[in-house]
C-alpha cells in the first residue's frame, strides 16, 4: 500500500508543480503559441495534459494494487 | 418589458417547472429534500457537483475579471486542476471513512475523526460563514443579468430583490432532486452558449480569437502578463491564490459532502482524471472578456462584461437565452447552498444545542427557518456591500481552505488530536479576517487566505508534534513517525474510539 501510494504521486503531483513552479519564468507574452501568449499557453497546456498523468497515476495504482494485495477493497 | 427579460423569464419558469415535476410525489421529509432520498445514481450526482463547479462566478465573474485585471484572471483556469489532483489521493480513503461511519455532513467527518463536538460545531459555524458571500455573489450575478437585460430599466437593487425571491422560491418547491433535474438543463445550455459566444465573439469583431489577442496586446501591452491591470496582483498573489483555492477545493461543506454520495472509489478516481477538461469553457469566458474590453472599454461595472457585449452583438432572443442560462447558473448553485447551509445550521449546530432531543419534523422546520435566515443575511449584503463577484469568491476560500490541514491530517495521520486542529483552525482564520479587516490583503504579496493556511498548517504540525514529544518521550511508539505529515502506510488516520454519528433520524 505505501509504495503504490508514493508511485502514483510522481506523475500525479508533475503537473501541479510544473504548473505553479513555472509561473516566476513564464510571465511573458513570447513566444506566441497557437496564438495564444506564452504565460496562456503555459497555463492551459498543463491544465489539457493533467488527465494524462492523472490517467498514468490511476493505471500505477490499480496495476500496484492488483499485483500486491487483496485487501478486500 | 424587453425581449431579452422575456425570454429570461421564460426560461426561469420552464426551469422551476422542471424542478417542480423533478421532486417527484410524496410527502416531503428533510431527507428527501436535502439529499434527494440517497438514492442518486452517479451521473446525476456528478452533474450536481459540476453545477457547483460552474455558477455564475464562472460566467460573469471571470469575464469581470479578464476585462478588468487581465491576466490575474488566469488564475481561475489552473485551480480546479489543483482540486482534482488532490481529490485524486484524499477522497478516496474519505470516501471509506464516510461509509464505514456513516458521515452526512462535513461537520460528521470531524466528530466522528477527532471525537470533539466543539470542532465539528466550530467547522460547520465556518462552512455556514463562508458560503455567504458565495451565496451572495449568486444574488448579486442574478441581479446583474437581470439589471443588464431589462437595459437598466430595472434598478439593480429592485434586480437583486427579485433574484432572491426566484432563488427562494425555487428551492422551497424543487428541494435537490428537482435542483439536480434543473441542473442538467443549466449546463447543457451553458456550455452551449459559452462555445458559441467565446469563439463566436472574438471572430465577430476581430476575425479569429488569435487575432483578437494581439490586437489586446497591442493596445495593452501589460494586460496578459501579471499583474495586468492591477498593481498588488503579481506572480506572487497568482501562485499563493492558485495554491489556496486548489486546496480550498474539496474543503467546501458541500463538494466534501457529494464524495459521500458516489458508488465507490474507482469512480471518485475516474473522475478526477477526467475532470481537469471541465476548466476549458473558462478559457472561452476569458476570451469574451477581453474582446469586450477591446470592444466596449469603460464600462462601470466590469462584471456586466460578458452581457453588454452580448447584447450589443447579438440579436435580443439569443442575448435572452444567454441570460436565462446565467439567471439558471445563479439559481441552481444558490440553492444548493442554501440547503447545505441551512441543512449544516440545523444538523450541526442547533441540534447539539438542543442538547440531541429534536423530532425530524422539528430538524425539518427549522432547516427551512435557517434557510430563509441565511438567504436574508445574503440578501442584505448584496445590497448594502457590493463587491466584485471574484473577490467574493476568495473571501469564502480564505474562510473554507483553513480546514485543510485537519481534514488531510485526520484522514492520513492516525496520532492527531482535536486539540492542534483546533488551535491552528482559530489561528488561520484570526489571521484571515484581521488581514483583511485592516486592509492588508494582499500581503507582503500574498493572499492573506494563503498567509493564514501557513500559519494554520505550522501551528497544527508544532503543536501536535510537540504534544506527542511531551506525552510519549519514554514510549517508543513515536517511532511510528508522528512527524511525518504523510504517513500512508497502514490503516488510515481511523479514530480508535468511534463517537456515533446519528443519522438523519433524530433521538
Amino acid at each position: 500500500m505505501p509504495i503504490r501510494f508514493r508511485l502514483a504521486l510522481v506523475p500525479a503531483l508533475t503537473p501541479a508543480v510544473a504548473l505553479v513552479a513555472g509561473l516566476p519564468f513564464v510571465n511573458r507574452l513570447e513566444p506566441i503559441v497557437f496564438g495564444l501568449p506564452f504565460l496562456l499557453a503555459w497555463i492551459l497546456g498543463w491544465v489539457l495534459v493533467t488527465p494524462a498523468f492523472l490517467g498514468l497515476a490511476y493505471l500505477l495504482d490499480r496495476s500496484t494494487s492488483a499485483a500486491e494485495d487483496g485487501d478486500g477493497r | 418589458m424587453t425581449t431579452p427579460l422575456l425570454v429570461i423569464l421564460a426560461f426561469i419558469i420552464v426551469s422551476t417547472v422542471v424542478g417542480v415535476i423533478g421532486r417527484g410525489r410524496g410527502a416531503m421529509n428533510l431527507e428527501r429534500w436535502s439529499v434527494g432520498g440517497r438514492q442518486f445514481g452517479v451521473i446525476l450526482v456528478w452533474l450536481l457537483m459540476a453545477g457547483e463547479i460552474y455558477t455564475t462566478f464562472t460566467f460573469l465573474g471571470a469575464s469581470g475579471w479578464a476585462y478588468s485585471r487581465g491576466a490575474p484572471s488566469f488564475y481561475i483556469l489552473a485551480y480546479g486542476t489543483i482540486g482534482y489532483i488532490i481529490s485524486f489521493f484524499l477522497l478516496p480513503p474519505l470516501w471509506r471513512m464516510a461509509k464505514r461511519l456513516g458521515l452526512h455532513t462535513q461537520p460528521d467527518f470531524f466528530l466522528a475523526r477527532y471525537n470533539s463536538p466543539a470542532l465539528a460545531g466550530l467547522v460547520a459555524l465556518i462552512g455556514v460563514v463562508s458560503i455567504i458571500p458565495y451565496l451572495q455573489l449568486q444574488l448579486a450575478g442574478l441581479g446583474l443579468i437581470v439589471h443588464t437585460a431589462s437595459g437598466g430599466a430595472i434598478a439593480s437593487e429592485v434586480a437583486i430583490i427579485v433574484a432572491f425571491a426566484l432563488t427562494c422560491v425555487f428551492v422551497y418547491t424543487s428541494g435537490l432532486q428537482g435542483i439536480a433535474w434543473v441542473a442538467i438543463i443549466k449546463d447543457i445550455t451553458m456550455v452551449v452558449v459559452v462555445v458559441i459566444i467565446g469563439i463566436g465573439l472574438p471572430s465577430m469583431y476581430f476575425g479569429s480569437v488569435g487575432q483578437m489577442l494581439s490586437e489586446l496586446v497591442r493596445q495593452h501591452p501589460s494586460h496578459l502578463t501579471f499583474p495586468g491591470g492591477t498593481t498588488t496582483m503579481g506572480v506572487g498573489w497568482v501562485i499563493s491564490t492558485i495554491l489556496l483555492t486548489g486546496v480550498g477545493f474539496y474543503c467546501w461543506p458541500h463538494m466534501f459532502a457529494s464524495a459521500f454520495s458516489a458508488k465507490d472509489e474507482r469512480t471518485i478516481k475516474r473522475n478526477a482524471v477526467i475532470m481537469p477538461l471541465y476548466q476549458l469553457p473558462i478559457l472561452l469566458v476569458l476570451f469574451v472578456g477581453f474582446t469586450a474590453l477591446l470592444v466596449m472599454p469603460g464600462l462601470k461595472n466590469p462584471d456586466t462584461a460578458l452581457l453588454a457585449l452580448v447584447m450589443r452583438s447579438y440579436p435580443a432572443w439569443f442575448a435572452g437565452l444567454v441570460g436565462g442560462a446565467g439567471a439558471v447558473t445563479a439559481m441552481v448553485p444558490a440553492s444548493m447552498l442554501l440547503l447545505v447551509a441551512s441543512t449544516l445550521t440545523a444538523k450541526n449546530i442547533y441540534r447539539p444545542l438542543r442538547g440531541g432531543v429534536v423530532s425530524e419534523e422539528q430538524l425539518m422546520r427549522a432547516s427551512r427557518g435557517f434557510m430563509l435566515l441565511i438567504a436574508v443575511v445574503a440578501l442584505i449584503l448584496a445590497l448594502w456591500s457590493p463587491n466584485e463577484l471574484v473577490k467574493l469568491l476568495i473571501f469564502g476560500y480564505d474562510g473554507i481552505a483553513q480546514f485543510f490541514p485537519g481534514i488531510v491530517l485526520g484522514v492520513f495521520v492516525r496520532q492527531i488530536t482535536a486539540r492542534p486542529v483546533i488551535l491552528g483552525l482559530v489561528a488561520g482564520e484570526a489571521v484571515v479576517v484581521s488581514l483583511i479587516w485592516s486592509g492588508h490583503d494582499p500581503f507582503l504579496g500574498m493572499n492573506a487566505g494563503f498567509v493564514g493556511l501557513v500559519v494554520n498548517a505550522l501551528l497544527t504540525l508544532l503543536s501536535a508534534t510537540g504534544g506527542q514529544v511531551l506525552n510519549h518521550r519514554n514510549i517508543q511508539g513515536s517511532r511510528r513517525g508522528t512527524t511525518t505529515p504523510l504517513n500512508f502506510g497502514g490503516e488510515h488516520g481511523e479514530p480508535r474510539e468511534r463517537h456515533r454519528v446519528d443519522g438523519w433520524r433524530a433521538g
